[in-house]
């Protein structure tokens, strides 16, 4: 199998131990991904909010270098997925967005035509490689460890992946493959408040506790995420959280692919399990086993 | 002030105009379609931190209150969930029009998306000089144009994720920087609504 491949920013930064454990997976899974050239920022949720033909131009600079590669598009990080899924959209349902957006691409040169399928990597793991070769792959499973899967907003929600948007499953059905146990957990698709966390912190950080709280009374020992943000909300900031609301939080927060790594037998440090600040290397090295 | 009063000051208030401007976004006509329900104020996550729920900020488009819906700090606490877009019984985009409001409160500079907008202008700022953002210079731009003293507190956040090696303090640059800054020259120019 081979994809064009998006990275994204979080996923050279805070978002690291994604992307190493991304290439983990895709390499014992067979999945040749191939890095877009010279991408460019997604714009995130700011440029929305500064100017919307800008940030239709930039995803759709990244959907032309893709094309030079395949017909799908593969990212790990739920934002990035939105905004790309959200271009295609807007790109072929508003003729009006489309020439704004083609005359600014044209100043570089660069011509959009369409024909791009963005997936979530969870979903080229899923509907993609399948769920029977993931468990033909599973060598040390991980039986008995119990995760809340945390979907976070965005894959869930109109632009994003086509799965029941508020009880998703598709990450809970790969947990079970892995030999996980997923809990009951009923935040799945709430929102953590993105970067609230920058501007309006409180809000932001009685978000967390929440998913934190769900997480711990449905006796998860660690919650899966699927996005960088998540990830950073809920993890970097747990100390603050527990600081702002009396608690003692002690959940690991993991990318699904760290769980599926752990499942196939790399090691942690490959993983990245080492950079969460929440330690979880001692959970996962009691159950991968 | 008394029910009555209220409702004089919101009719002189009143500016159709901006329905017009709503209505003129794709997908933006669909808003004549709210039949008040609530279903986006029961789905958002945030609406016990807004000033208005969503539903009030709908009937305040409607109506045309233009001052106040911009002036509102609603529009800022959306964290772009899409949880109401999702539910919204007659389909109307609703993020995508929070979305639209934030752009103008921003481009008319109002008072109450200070914050927000330090936080997507140091944004814009980084992607449009190196094509990519720089995490580790956004948080620092957002602390220290919005609440430098209060930032000693997340100290502690910025040491975690140093020390756990997720702060570089170099980012990456798009190669063709020359052609990534005239898309976005010609398209802030065509987006200008």
């Amino acid at each position: 199998m081979r994809y064009a491949y998006y990275p994204g920013c979080s996923l050279e930064a805070t978002g690291r131990p994604y992307q190493d454990s991304v290439t983990e997976v895709a390499k014992a899974l067979d999945i040749e991904l191939v890095e877009l050239e010279d991408w460019n920022c997604c714009g995130a949720t700011a440029y929305m909010s500064i100017n919307e033909v800008l940030s239709f131009s930039l995803s759709a600079r990244n959907l032309c270098q893709a094309k030079k590669i395949g017909d799908t598009l593969v990212t790990a990080c739920s934002a990035c997925y939105t905004n790309l899924r959200k271009t295609e959209t807007y790109l072929a349902d508003f003729p009006e967005i489309k020439s704004k957006v083609d005359a600014s691409l044209a100043e570089a040169g660069i011509r959009y035509e369409g024909g791009i399928t963005t997936k979530h990597f969870l979903q080229t793991i899923v509907e993609d490689v399948g769920l029977e070769k993931v468990k033909s792959h599973v060598r040390k499973p991980l039986t008995g460890l119990r995760v809340a899967p945390y979907y976070g907003c965005q894959i869930a929600r109109p632009y994003g992946i086509e799965d029941d948007t508020d009880n998703p499953t598709m990450m809970d059905k790969l947990l079970t493959i892995l030999g996980a146990t997923p809990t009951e957990y009923p935040m799945k698709t709430v929102c953590c408040g993105g970067s609230l966390m920058g501007i309006q912190k409180d809000v932001a950080l009685r978000l967390c506790r929440n998913i934190l709280l769900c997480a711990q009374q449905g006796g998860a020992q660690c919650v899966a995420v699927t996005c960088p943000l998540c990830q950073m909300n809920l993890d970097a900031f747990q100390s603050s959280i527990n600081k702002a609301y009396g608690t003692n939080f002690n959940l690991p927060i993991v990318y699904f692919t760290q769980l599926m790594g752990m499942a196939f037998g790399s090691n942690s440090k490959s993983l990245g399990l080492n950079q969460c600040i929440v330690p979880a290397t001692t959970v996962m090295a009691t159950y991968a086993s | 002030m008394t029910g009555v009063q209220e409702t004089v000051i919101y009719e002189k208030a009143m500016d159709l105009n901006f329905l017009d401007e709503v209505y003129h976004i794709p997908g933006g006509e669909k808003i004549k379609d709210c039949i008040q329900c609530g279903t986006c104020s029961g789905s958002c996550p945030v609406s016990w931190a807004m000033e208005q729920t969503p539903r009030q900020i709908f009937a305040m488009v409607r109506a045309g209150m233009r001052d106040k819906v911009l002036d509102s700090t609603t529009i800022w606490t959306c964290a772009s969930c899409y949880q109401c877009m999702n539910r919204c019984p007659q389909e109307i985009k609703i993020t995508d029009i929070m979305y639209m409001l934030k752009r103008m409160a921003m481009r008319e500079n109002r008072k109450r998306s200070k914050n927000a907008a330090a936080l997507s202008k140091a944004f814009f700022d980084i992607v449009n000089k190196k094509g990519r953002n720089h995490e580790t210079s956004l948080m620092f731009k957002v602390v220290m144009s919005t609440d430098p003293l209060g930032g000693v507190s997340l100290a502690p956040v910025g040491w975690g994720l140093i020390s756990h090696n997720r702060l570089p303090i170099f980012g990456k640059k798009v190669r063709d920087i020359d052609g990534l800054q005239k898309i976005v020259a010609k398209a802030q120019e065509l987006g200008g609504e």
